[in-house]
């Protein structure tokens, strides 16, 4: 399979004008003779579909939840990237290119980097002249904060919400749209199968979550964005309902998964309290800017925290990365909060977590400092812990948080799928192996409001307007194939119900493709996760029936995906054997345990082709060249 | 049932209606009626408190109003449409507030709603039907006919032997006492809701707002329940053979 | 601990429903509510039985989407907290509690705890938003927002759509959703422009879709997960005056 990622020619910081004038067009009179169809409505689908619609289109979004408003883009807390410079301290677009790229280990593509940092600075005009209520400084201004490390103030935020508050804005611009006719919304609808004609995408298959009805929707192009797959861990810090369903639906189809291994587990979780645990919550890392992560030294020590005294703690990233300390990134402080409690050093009742203190920074700067910092991260611990984080050390855990792979895309958000776009967090083009904090919200925003509206249009323009009707054979094999997979699921009434199974799978994921990977462990789980699958469809119990919302049956389907998908992300894991990003291989760190990078093999893009279920997908490459910035490695000693 | 859930589109925007339909606009018409309600209340408790200064002062005032007549005319046609608005808003705005909720909770529970605003359409409704007594009692005099015989040595009508005479008849006075511990009740959810629903509020100063809603009720209860305890415990009696 | 649950069944829109009884048995203080529920509808399931339908998503107060009422206050005895981040340990052995959907005649039942919130969404498409396009916007800093009006905005636009105020309210009114989003672009320079006809346009659909009226009982407040206060009912009933005198 030839792979072309359309990268446009000349250099970089000219290549997205130069590639938009060579975009062709779709005249204003014709747009509404095509129809779009978008599925998902977080940062990316909500604000793609609204352009789309302001632009003329005739647009159909479908999301799982009973509003667009309710994506999963609403919990990001931290706030959105963007190269303003409006702090005068040295930003650029150039340094949050560098940054991105840098940040994702060198293993995403220059130009589409570029790009991103290129259009940050319009979302938040765009943002602002929506409503959306950014913090302000007292002359008016707005307020940034330095977040994740990075070495300038470029994060724009509202409070601690501004996923929620960017997800309005797109979705005000949606509720607009929809309340002119331009968007016809179907909200407790999940996709089920991607419709493939002639080699174009031209339609789904979507259940209707209430009444259990299978029907068809055709269109001109389909856009994907329908977020990750970090519930494959089952515990994450995802809602309950995010799935990966419509991506590897499309994946059956033949569009190529791109980086599945690489995933991001987020340092600062609440602990698991009980086998019961539904989810993981996040809180904000801006913690660890005051807080001091440590474990007992001893094994199995049980006593109060307050009561092991201090020659006793082990402060393990103070003495593991003096200069970093507490800050060390994201993968690194995972890695070793993991290794601790391996080492049988992990505190609370499950053993699984380490102690996130703020004593000392009590003593320093008083309470009331703290409060004012992060007095409501410290209400949120508290309401969900019982226990009041001023007294006693908070207890933290990683937890699988954002995924960087995703469906493949060229430079244009299309799949290999003529007419199949992927944006937001669904696809896998910008972050690399690793993902810098408050860059999710920015490239969600960048593909749905300044990069696909343009790049969709080539596509039409070309490809011309006029779906097949929902009658086609293809359509027909599609609602079958979904029925007959939701008939099997309700007649095997087994003895487990399909969050057991769930549960099972992300125990072996977190295991073996968790924060640290080897060769005998994902060849294991390459064993465990067929051995789960099959005793899935032998022995799994779904409640009631097809026609009535059953989320049962809802569950059952995703769980189903996930137990297919959850193999992809474990070959490509065994196959790329080096460490980079979120993706760290035992076998290859440096002497001071360090990811070790193998630029000379493995600066491609793994990009996996659907050969059956159970069956090794086909691996393709896409070789990553790297023209404009030298290839570092990190260290954060 | 299969559309249910997909929202059609184009949504069928409501067109913006007559401020009279609205339900904003019906609330503001229920504050306007209710705030001149109350204060015609003032004037009145004013007017009856002239009964502490003796027969005299009380009569000489009601002489006054009479020889205004056709003011007073003008100022009962105006508070009988005041009255009639608020009495129909308020009894159109609960009956489709009912209607909202067709399904009632198994288990009703209440968080901060005082019983005060829980019960605005039965201390209302109580109010109404006393206002109707009251109007048959003092003002045309139709519950006890006899009233209107009664005259001071000036032959001016004796409206202060008549309020005695009306309260030294205990039931009577109950149902007085009753019925502006209804007003005042009616008073203390309606004088804050008067400024949050024109749209005066803020979180700072509602719990004063608040305060000075329940102190004004109280004394309207006082203003107006005094004269009934006062002729009963005999501290205003009738004038020494004065009919 | 050991609870005994009183849970609303109701098959779909048409059913008549019904209350039902539940044991649930060894509790953790730590669980979630919904996690508690979670343990019931998993053994539900093994026995044959049809679980307990109920909307959840995020589980960490954000979404807006869990919606049940607990011994009839919404989202149950705790203050600023929806119901996923209800822990168990706020309730007592051999409690009684009383679970049912929201209950308003503008939110039907779907099933069992499940309601249709699209009456909000309904709303917003009526002229919860400012009118602009993508692109061609000026530069965010063009126009200065003074930090306090900024704040306030915020405060208003936290509002997570749950629905809460209208279940709690006795009335089934919309008041505090409605004006949540007309103060949060009220106070924005940006949101001034089309202020008149937003508010005019919301609340008529508001009134359209069989809400019932605001009586100032305040309640709404007192279950708002994010505890935004009436005074922006006020503020929206100022500017739907201003609105009326402005035409």
């Amino acid at each position: 399979m030839k792979l072309d990622s359309k990268i446009p020619s000349g250099p970089l910081a000219e290549k997205w004008t130069k590639h938009k004038f060579d975009l062709k067009l779709v005249s204003p009179a014709n747009k509404r003779k095509y129809k779009i169809i978008i599925v998902g409505t977080g940062l990316a689908g909500g604000s793609a579909a609204a352009t789309l619609a302001e632009l003329g289109y005739n647009v159909s979004v479908f999301c799982y939840q009973d509003s667009p408003r309710r994506a999963h883009s609403i919990a990001a807390q931290g706030g959105i990237n963007a190269a303003k410079n409006y702090q005068n301290d040295g930003d650029s677009v150039w340094r949050l290119f560098y940054d991105t790229i840098k940040g994702g280990d060198f293993r995403s593509r220059e130009a589409n980097t570029y790009r991103l940092a290129e259009v940050s600075s319009n979302i938040i005009d765009q943002c602002v002249a929506q409503g959306v209520p950014f913090a302000r400084e007292y002359g008016g201004l707005l307020a940034n904060r330095s977040f994740g490390g990075a070495q300038v103030s470029r994060t724009f935020y509202a409070r601690g919400q501004t996923g929620q508050q960017l997800l309005l804005g797109a979705y005000s611009a949606l509720s607009r749209q929809i309340g002119k006719g331009q968007v016809k919304m179907f909200p407790r609808s999940e996709m089920l199968e991607l419709v493939v004609v002639d080699g174009h995408a031209k339609g789904i298959v979507v259940r209707n979550m209430i009444t259990g009805e299978i029907t068809s929707h055709s269109a001109d192009a389909i856009v994907l964005a329908t977020g990750g797959y970090g519930n494959v861990f089952y515990l994450s810090t995802n809602a309950k309902g995010c799935n990966v369903t419509a991506a590897y639906r499309a994946y059956k189809q033949g569009a190529l998964f791109a980086n599945p291994c690489y995933t991001q587990i987020h340092p600062t979780c609440i602990p698991k309290s009980g086998d019961y645990q539904s989810k993981l919550t996040l809180m904000s890392e801006s913690l660890r800017n005051d807080g001091r992560i440590w474990v007992p030294k001893k094994k199995g020590d049980t006593r109060p925290p307050n009561e092991i005294p201090e020659d006793e703690r082990d402060y393990y990233l103070e003495r593991k990365y003096p200069s970093f300390g507490n800050l060390a990134p994201r993968d690194i402080s995972s890695r070793s909060a993991k290794e601790v409690c391996d080492e049988g050093r992990g505190v609370g009742e499950t053993g699984q977590g380490v102690y996130l203190d703020f004593s000392d920074a009590i003593k320093r700067l008083g309470e009331d400092v703290i409060r004012d910092r992060y007095g409501n991260l410290f209400q949120m611990y508290e309401r969900i812990t019982g226990e009041d984080p001023y007294k006693v050390p908070m207890r933290i855990y990683p937890a699988s948080h954002y995924t960087m792979g995703g469906l493949w895309v060229d430079y244009n958000l299309e799949s290999n799928i003529p007419g199949l776009f992927v944006i937001g967090e669904a696809n896998f083009s910008d972050h690399g192996a690793n993902r810098l904090g408050a860059s999710a919200l920015m490239q969600g925003l960048a593909d749905g409001y300044f990069v696909l509206p343009y790049t969709i249009g080539n596509y039409l323009a070309r490809a011309g307007y006029g779906p097949p009707g929902t009658d086609h054979a293809e359509f027909k094999r599609g609602e079958s194939e979904a029925q007959n997979k939701i008939k099997k699921l309700l007649s095997i009434n087994g003895k487990r119900s399909a969050d057991s199974f769930h549960r099972e799978l992300g125990n072996i994921m977190w295991e073996y493709c968790g924060m640290a990977r080897n060769e005998a462990g994902l060849k294991k789980a390459l064993e465990l996760i067929p051995a789960l699958r099959e005793e899935f469809w032998q022995n799994v119990k779904v409640a009631g029936e097809n026609e009535e919302l059953n989320q049962s049956l809802e569950l059952a389907g995703r769980v189903a995906d996930f137990l297919e998908f959850a193999e992809i992300m474990c070959w490509d894991a065994l196959t790329r054997e080096e460490s980079c990003g979120a993706h760290f291989r035992e076998e290859y760190q440096t002497e001071e345990g360090e990811a070790l990078r193998n630029d000379k093999k493995y600066a491609y893009v793994s990009c996996w082709e659907y050969k059956g279920v159970g069956a090794k997908p086909e691996l393709h490459k896409e070789p990553l060249e790297f023209e404009n910035v030298e290839l570092a490695t990190r260290s954060y000693k | 049932m299969s559309s249910t859930q997909v929202s059609s589109t184009p949504v069928q925007v409501a067109a913006p209606s007559n401020t009279l339909t609205t339900s904003i606009g019906r609330k503001v018409f229920m504050a306007i009626t209710g705030f001149l309600l109350f204060g015609w209340l003032v004037g009145h408790m004013i007017g009856n408190l002239q009964i502490f200064l003796g027969q005299d002062k009380l009569n000489a005032y009601a002489l006054t109003l009479k020889h205004l007549a056709s003011v007073i005319w003008i100022v009962r046609i105006v508070m009988l449409a005041v009255i009639s608005i608020h009495v129909f808003y308020g009894i159109t705005l609960w009956l489709r507030n009912r209607a909202s909720r067709p399904v009632k909770y198994v288990k009703e529970a209440t968080v901060q709603a005082t019983l005060a605003s829980r019960t605005m359409i039965w201390t209302g409704l109580g109010l109404f039907l006393f206002i109707v007594y009251h109007l048959l009692h003092y003002t045309f005099i139709v519950t006890n006919p006899q009233y209107a015989d009664l005259h001071d040595s000036l032959g001016r009508h004796d409206v202060y032997s008549m309020v005695i005479l009306g309260f030294q008849n205990y039931l009577i006075s109950i149902v007085y006492i009753v019925a502006m511990f209804c007003l005042s009740y009616h008073l203390s959810h309606a004088l804050a809701s008067f400024l949050q629903t024109l749209g005066w509020n803020k979180t700072e100063v509602q719990p004063l707002i608040k305060k000075i809603g329940y102190t004004v009720a109280t004394l309207m209860f006082l203003g107006f329940s005094s004269i009934p305890i006062a002729v009963l415990l005999g501290i205003v009696t009738l004038p020494g053979g004065g009919h | 601990m050991n609870l005994t649950l009183y849970v609303w069944r109701q098959k779909n829109a048409q059913d008549k429903g019904h209350m039902e009884t539940y044991e649930a048995r060894d509790v953790s203080p730590h669980m979630s509510f919904l996690e508690m529920l979670d343990v019931v509808n998993e053994q539900l399931l093994l026995d044959g039985k049809e679980p307990i339908a109920f909307d959840h998503d995020c589980r960490e107060g954000i979404c807006g989407m869990c919606s049940m009422t607990i011994n009839g206050i919404p989202h149950g005895p705790e203050k600023g907290t929806t119901v996923c981040q209800l822990h168990m340990r706020h309730f007592h052995d051999g409690d009684k509690i009383y679970i049912e959907p929201w209950r308003a005649r503008a939110f039907p039942v779907v099933k069992d705890l499940i309601v249709d919130r699209t009456a909000f969404d309904r709303i917003m498409q009526a002229g919860g938003f400012i009118s602009v396009n993508t692109g061609g916007t000026p530069d965010a800093n063009t126009i200065p927002i003074s930090k306090k009006a900024a704040d306030t905005a915020m405060d208003a636009a936290a509002c997570i759509g749950c629905g809460a105020c209208v279940a709690a309210c006795k009335n089934a009114s919309a008041m505090l959703f409605v004006s949540a989003k007309v103060s949060h672009l009220v106070n924005l320079p940006q949101g001034k422009i089309e202020a008149a006809e937003r508010v005019r346009k919301m609340v008529a659909q508001m009134d359209k879709e069989g809400f019932g009226n605001c009586t100032n009982y305040d309640e709404c407040e007192a279950v708002c997960p994010k505890e935004i206060p009436v005074k922006f009912i006020a503020q929206m009933n100022r500017e739907f005056l201003k609105a009326k005198f402005k035409k």
